[in-house]
C-alpha cells in the first residue's frame, strides 16, 4: 500500500517586545531566574492582565505578511489547566475570536520549486514559565520568567506532505518573522517552537487518518528527523493493520525516537470561556494601514524580484532573501559592481563562506557590502584575476582596507601590460627549451597540457599577477 | 437535570479539589439541587441574542511596551511555601 | 466621637476639636473591648494605625488635609494590604500576607486615611451572611443571634456597631447592599468599572465591584470621591470622568422619577418589609418624586443566571491557589497532583467548593453552551430590560432583601434558599448598573433597606436621591443599644 503523509505545523512564535503580553516585565532572555516575575506573572491575588499594544502591533503586521483576514473584534479566552508552569491555573489564549485569520504563503524547495502553504490562523497568547528537573531533594524548580512572554500560535493547513516541506516552511517563516521584524525566530533559543501534527492515509484518499501530534520539537533538523521516523512509525503500524492512537509524542533526539508524552494534561477539557478581566480587541481599517504602510517588501516578493531583476536561480535568489540584511548586502554589491551573477557567486560562496567558518553574523561582518562590490569591480576590469581576488578579499577581511587600498600596498595589480608579458614570457621560453621542443612536435592533447605548463611558470614568475587570459593569448603566438 | 455521583468526581478532577468518600454524596446532592435552579434558565428563548461578557460592553484598552517593573523576587519569594535557588519547589514533574 | 459621621470626623479634625490619633485611638480601643461580641474584624494593627493617624495628624497641622486625611476606616479583607494579612475569610490565605497594596487602598493612603483593620466576611466573598468565613461568623449588632449578612458582614457589623466610622465592602450579587440593609447603615456598590478591581482579590470578574459603606449618603459620597478612577492596570476600569459625588448631594427631587418594578414586590417580600418600603416611598413623593409601576420581563432568569456566570468565573479565577507560590500548601504532598487536589480541598470550604464545582461544570464540554453561554445570552436581555425601564424613569426602587436578617444556622441545610436572599440584587450585577442600600424602617427591631438602582454611572444621582431622603428621616441614625442616637 502506498501512504501519502498529511502534516500540519503549529508554531509558537515568541514576540519580540521588549514587556510581557499582559504585564509590564521585560521579556530579555538569560535572567536569574524569577528577576523578571511581577504579581501579574505570579498569579498573585487580586492581580489583573492588561494587553501589550505592541503585541498586537506585531500580530497584523504578521497577518497582513500572509495575506490573511485581520480579526477586527479579537476575544481573549481562558484555556484552563493545572501544571506548576502555568501559574492562574488558566492561560490567557484566543479561542473562537482569532486576531488573525485564513492566510497563505509560499515556500521553496530545493529543487527550486515553490509551493503555497495555508495558514488557518494565528492568535495571540501568553508562553507558560519553565520547569527545571534538576533535583531539588525530589522536587522540581519552577522558573516563571518566561510566564507571560507573547506568543503567536500560527497553525498551518494540513498541506504539508514530507519532512522537507515542512523543513521549508519552517525556514520561510523564520525569514517571514525577521523580515518584519517580529522575532528573531530562533528554534535554538526557544523563540520559535514547533508541534507537528502527522497522519498517513492510503495515496489519493481524501478522508484524514488519525494523527499524532509530536511536541516542541527545536531545531528544522529535529523537525526533518521526527517527521521521517513517525512515518515510518505509523506506515509500519498501519501495513501491519493496526491503528494509530491519537496522542501526543515527544521527539528524542538521542533516540532518534518520537514516544508517547507520559503526563500533562490527559483528555484535558480546556473549558474555553472568554477572559472576564480583558475586553474585546477592536481595531479598525486606519489602524490596519497604518502597518500594511509600514511592510517592508517581503521575502516572496523580493525573491521573485530577484530572480527577474538579476536573472537568478530560484535557489540563488533564496538563498540571498534568507534574511534582510543579507539582501540589501547583496544588492549593494550589485549596485556597485555590475554583475549580478558574480556577486551572488561571491555573497553566497566567499562571504557566507567566511562568515560560517569563523561563526560571525553579518551584522559583525568587517566587509562593507560597497567594499566587495569594489573588489568585484576590479576583477571584471581586469585589475586582478579571480584567484588574486581571494587573497584580496582575506587581506580586506583581516581589516586591511577596501579592494583598491589592498591591491596597491601589496602590489598585487594584475599585470596586463604586453610588453611586460613578453618579456617574462620570452624569459620562460628561454629557460625551459627541452618543453618548447616538446611542444612542437606534440599533439593537441599534449599541447594544451604544456601550455599549460607555460602558463603556470608565468604565474610563478609574476608572483600570480600575469593576467592569465592575456598569456595564453601571447604564449599561443610566441609557441606557434 | 441528574447529576451522578461520578460526574461529581469527574468535575472534581478538573478542578483539583480532593472529595473525601464520606463527603462525596453530599456534595453530589447540594450540586444536584443548585443545578436543578439554574436548569430553569433552558425554558428562555435566548435565540439570536448576542452573550455578553463586560456589562458596559466596552472594548480593551492597550499598554505601552515599555518594561514598568522592577525585580522585586525577594519580596515573593519570601511569602512562598517552599524555594530553593530562586525557583517555586513542587513535587517532581515527570516530562 | 464614635458616633460622628465620616462627614463630621472631617470637619472636627480640620478645626482641631480632636485630633487623629485620639480618634483612632478611641475606635481602637472600642474594637478590643467589643468585637468579640460581633466579630467583625479578621485583623487589627493598632502600631500601624497609630502611626498613621500620627502622620495624618501631621499632614492636617500642614494644611494639606484632605477630606479623609485622619479619617480610620475599615477594610472589608478583600483588599490587599501590603504588609498586612489580607486572608479573604479563608484558611487558603490565613497565612497571606501581600506584598502590594489594591489600588482602592493605595488611593485610601493617599488621602491620608487610617487602616483601622481588615474585616470579616464570607469565605471568598462567596456568601449572604458571612457563616461561612474561616474565621467564625460575624453578627449582627442589632441582634448577635442574628447574620449580618454577607458577603461584606464585617464590615457592616462595624459601621453598625460603632467600630469604625465607615469601610469598604466588594459587592457581587449584593454584598454590600443586602448586609448594609441587614445592618441598617448605607452601602453603594457603583457602576462596574468605577471603582477599579486591581488587588481586590476575584471572585467574578465580570460582577464584581468595590464601594463604601457608611451611615450617611453624604459619607458614602465622600468615599466614593476617593475610591473612584480609572485605573490603566485594570483593563475593566472605565475611563469616565469621575465626578465629585459631593456636589449634586442638595439637588431637589422635585420630578423625580421613580420605577417600581412588580417583580421585587410580589409574592416573597415579608409583609411588613413590604409595609417599611411603602412608607418610605411615600416619603420620596413627599420630597416630590413620582412613582410608577414598571416591568421587568426577565427578572425570572436572573437568579439561575447569576448562580451560573459568578461560579463560571470564580471557578478559573481561584484555579490560582495550589500551594505554589503564596497561601496554604498541604503538607508533605507525594506528587503533584496529591499538591493541588489535597491544598484545595485543606483551603478551601464547602461554599466555594460548591461554586467551584457548579462553575466548573457550566464551563466544561457539552455544557458551555447550554450553561455559561446562555446565561451570556439573558444577561443581555436581562440589562436591556433596565435600559428601556429607565427610558421612562430616572431610578428603580425596591425592598434590598425579601425580609430583615435571619438566624445564624437557619440556612445551614439550604443552600438554594440562602441564594433566594439575593433576590433583587443580583440583577443590578449583571446588569453592571449602580446600587443602593439605605436604612428604612424596622420589621422585628430588625433594620430593613429601601434599594435604589440607578442608570450606567448614575450614582452621583443615587447619592442625592439617598440624602435628601435621610434629610427628611431618620431610620439611618438609629444605632443598635438603647437610646444612642448621632447628633
Amino acid at each position: 500500500m502506498n501512504w501519502e503523509s498529511v502534516i500540519g505545523l503549529e508554531v509558537h512564535l515568541q514576540l519580540a517586545t521588549r514587556s510581557k503580553i499582559f504585564s509590564g516585565s521585560a521579556t530579555t532572555f538569560g535572567a536569574e531566574p524569577n528577576t523578571q516575575a511581577s504579581a501579574v506573572d505570579l498569579a498573585m491575588p487580586g492581580m489583573l492582565p492588561v494587553l501589550n499594544a505592541e503585541a498586537v502591533h506585531y500580530a497584523v503586521k504578521f497577518g497582513l505578511g500572509i495575506g490573511a483576514k485581520i480579526g477586527k473584534r479579537s476575544i481573549f479566552d481562558r484555556k484552563n489547566y493545572f501544571y506548576p508552569d502555568s501559574p492562574k491555573g488558566y492561560q490567557i489564549s484566543q479561542f473562537e475570536a482569532p486576531i488573525v485569520g485564513e492566510g497563505s504563503f509560499e515556500i521553496s524547495l530545493p529543487d527550486g520549486s515553490t509551493r503555497s502553504i495555508g495558514i488557518t490562523r494565528a492568535h495571540l497568547e501568553e508562553d507558560a514559565g519553565k520547569s527545571l528537573h534538576e533535583d531539588y531533594h525530589g522536587q522540581s524548580g519552577i522558573d516563571l520568567n518566561r510566564a507571560g512572554t507573547p506568543l503567536l500560535e500560527i497553525v498551518s493547513e494540513p498541506d504539508i506532505r514530507d519532512a522537507t516541506e515542512a523543513v521549508a516552511y519552517l525556514k520561510a517563516l523564520h525569514s517571514l518573522v525577521t523580515y518584519l521584524e517580529i522575532s528573531d525566530g530562533n528554534m535554538a533559543e526557544g523563540s520559535m517552537r514547533c508541534d507537528i501534527n502527522i497522519s498517513l492515509r492510503p495515496q489519493g484518499s481524501s478522508t484524514l487518518g488519525t494523527r499524532a501530534e509530536i511536541k516542541n520539537v527545536n531545531s528544522f533538523r529535529f523537525v526533518e528527523k521526527a517527521i521521517q521516523h513517525e512515518i515510518e512509525r505509523q506506515s509500519d503500524i498501519l501495513e501491519d493493520g493496526g491503528t494509530i492512537v491519537q496522542e501526543t509524542r515527544l521527539y528524542d533526539a538521542q533516540r532518534d525516537e518520537t514516544r508517547p508524552m507520559r503526563s500533562k494534561e490527559v483528555a484535558n477539557d480546556y473549558r474555553y470561556f472568554p477572559e472576564p478581566d480583558l475586553l474585546p480587541v477592536v481595531i479598525d481599517d486606519a489602524y490596519i494601514l497604518d502597518i500594511q504602510h509600514t511592510l517592508p517588501e517581503l521575502p516572496t516578493t523580493k525573491r521573485h524580484r530577484f530572480a527577474e531583476a538579476y536573472g537568478l536561480s530560484n535557489y540563488d535568489a533564496s538563498v540571498l532573501t534568507d534574511s534582510r540584511p543579507l539582501a540589501d548586502y547583496f544588492e549593494v554589491v550589485v549596485a556597485t559592481c555590475n554583475d549580478a551573477k558574480i556577486a551572488a557567486n561571491w555573497v553566497q560562496v566567499e562571504l557566507l563562506g567566511q562568515l560560517n567558518r569563523e561563526q560571525t553574523s553579518l551584522a559583525q561582518c568587517p566587509v562593507p557590502a560597497a567594499d566587495l562590490g569594489g573588489l568585484i569591480t576590479r576583477i571584471l576590469d581586469g585589475s586582478i584575476s579571480g584567484k588574486i581576488a581571494k587573497q584580496v578579499f582575506e587581506a580586506m577581511w583581516q581589516g586591511e582596507g577596501s579592494a583598491d587600498a589592498v591591491i596597491e600596498a601589496r602590489g598585487l595589480k594584475q599585470v596586463s601590460d604586453s610588453g611586460a608579458l613578453e618579456g617574462i614570457i620570452a624569459e620562460v621560453i628561454a629557460g625551459h627549451p627541452e618543453q618548447v621542443q616538446q611542444f612542437l612536435e606534440a599533439d593537441e592533447d599534449r599541447r594544451k597540457k604544456l601550455t599549460g605548463f607555460f602558463v603556470g611558470q608565468v604565474m610563478k614568475a609574476s608572483k600570480g599577477q600575469a593576467n592569465p587570459q592575456m598569456v595564453n593569448a601571447l604564449l599561443a603566438e610566441k609557441l606557434a | 437535570m441528574t447529576i451522578a455521583q461520578d460526574d461529581i468526581e469527574k468535575i472534581a478532577e478538573l478542578a483539583r479539589i480532593r472529595i473525601s468518600g464520606e463527603e462525596i454524596g453530599e456534595v453530589t446532592q447540594r450540586i444536584t439541587e443548585i443545578l436543578q435552579m439554574v436548569d430553569t434558565l433552558q425554558a428562555a428563548d435566548t435565540s439570536n441574542v448576542e452573550p455578553m461578557a463586560n456589562p458596559l460592553d466596552a472594548t480593551q484598552q492597550l499598554r505601552a511596551d515599555e518594561v514598568t517593573e522592577l525585580n522585586r523576587r525577594d519580596d515573593f519569594l519570601a511569602i512562598a511555601p517552599a524555594v530553593e535557588d530562586g525557583l517555586f519547589l513542587v513535587p517532581r514533574v515527570i516530562e | 466621637m464614635h458616633n460622628h459621621t465620616v462627614s463630621q470626623l472631617s470637619q472636627g479634625l480640620r478645626e482641631g476639636s480632636y485630633s487623629s490619633v485620639e480618634v483612632t485611638r478611641n475606635y481602637l480601643e472600642r474594637i478590643a473591648r467589643l468585637d468579640e461580641r460581633y466579630n467583625a474584624f479578621i485583623s487589627v494593627d493598632e502600631t500601624a494605625a497609630l502611626a498613621a493617624a500620627e502622620a495624618a495628624d501631621a499632614r492636617i497641622a500642614g494644611g494639606d488635609a484632605a477630606p479623609l486625611t485622619g479619617i480610620p476606616l475599615a477594610h472589608k479583607d478583600i483588599f490587599c494590604t501590603k504588609g498586612m494579612k489580607t486572608s479573604c475569610g479563608s484558611r487558603m490565605l490565613d497565612n497571606f500576607v501581600p506584598p502590594y497594596d489594591a489600588t482602592v487602598i493605595e488611593r485610601f493612603r493617599s488621602a491620608g486615611s487610617i487602616i483601622l483593620g481588615k474585616t470579616n466576611m464570607d469565605e471568598f466573598a462567596m456568601g449572604s451572611s458571612n457563616e461561612s468565613s474561616y474565621y467564625g461568623a460575624a453578627r449582627n449588632p442589632w441582634n448577635t443571634g442574628c447574620v449580618p449578612g454577607g458577603s461584606s458582614g464585617g464590615s457592616a457589623a462595624a459601621v453598625a456597631a460603632l467600630l469604625a466610622p465607615a469601610a469598604t465592602g466588594t459587592d457581587t450579587g449584593g454584598s454590600i447592599r443586602q448586609p448594609a440593609a441587614f445592618c441598617g447603615i448605607t452601602g453603594l456598590k457603583p457602576t462596574y468599572g468605577r471603582v477599579s478591581r486591581l488587588g481586590m482579590i476575584a471572585f467574578a470578574s465580570s460582577l464584581d465591584q468595590g464601594g463604601p459603606m457608611a451611615r450617611t449618603a453624604e459619607d458614602c459620597a465622600l468615599m466614593l470621591n476617593t475610591m473612584a478612577g480609572h485605573d490603566p492596570r485594570d483593563s475593566t476600569s472605565s475611563d469616565v470622568p469621575v465626578e465629585d459625588y459631593t456636589a449634586g448631594l442638595e439637588k431637589s427631587l422635585e420630578g423625580l422619577r421613580i420605577g417600581l418594578p412588580d417583580a421585587y414586590f410580589g409574592e416573597g417580600l415579608d409583609s411588613a418589609t413590604g409595609e417599611c418600603i411603602h412608607l418610605a416611598l411615600k416619603e420620596l413623593e413627599a420630597l416630590g418624586a413620582t412613582l410608577t409601576a414598571v416591568s421587568l420581563p426577565h427578572s425570572e432568569l436572573t437568579i439561575p443566571t447569576y448562580y451560573i456566570v459568578a461560579p463560571a468565573e470564580a471557578s478559573t479565577n481561584l484555579s490560582r491557589y495550589d500551594g505554589v507560590r503564596y497561601g496554604h500548601r498541604c503538607a508533605d504532598p507525594a506528587d503533584l497532583h496529591d499538591l493541588y487536589t489535597r491544598t484545595r480541598e485543606e483551603g478551601f470550604g464547602d461554599e466555594v467548593k460548591r461554586r467551584i464545582l457548579i462553575g466548573t461544570y457550566a464551563l466544561s464540554a457539552g455544557y458551555y453552551d447550554a450553561y455559561y453561554k446562555k446565561a451570556q445570552q439573558a444577561r443581555r436581555l436581562i440589562r436591556q430590560d433596565f435600559l428601556d425601564c429607565f427610558q421612562s424613569v430616572d431610578i428603580i426602587a425596591g425592598p434590598t432583601t425579601p425580609g430583615p436578617a435571619f438566624a445564624l444556622g437557619a440556612k445551614d441545610n439550604d443552600p438554594v434558599s440562602m441564594y433566594l436572599e439575593d433576590v433583587y440584587t443580583l440583577a443590578v450585577n449583571l446588569a453592571g448598573l449602580p446600587g443602593m442600600s439605605l436604612p428604612a424602617g424596622f420589621v422585628q427591631d430588625k433594620p430593613i433597606g429601601l434599594q435604589l438602582i440607578g442608570p450606567h454611572f448614575g450614582e452621583g444621582r443615587l447619592l442625592n436621591v439617598a440624602h435628601r431622603f435621610q434629610q427628611a428621616t431618620d431610620w439611618h441614625t438609629r444605632t443598635p443599644g438603647v437610646g444612642e442616637h448621632v447628633a
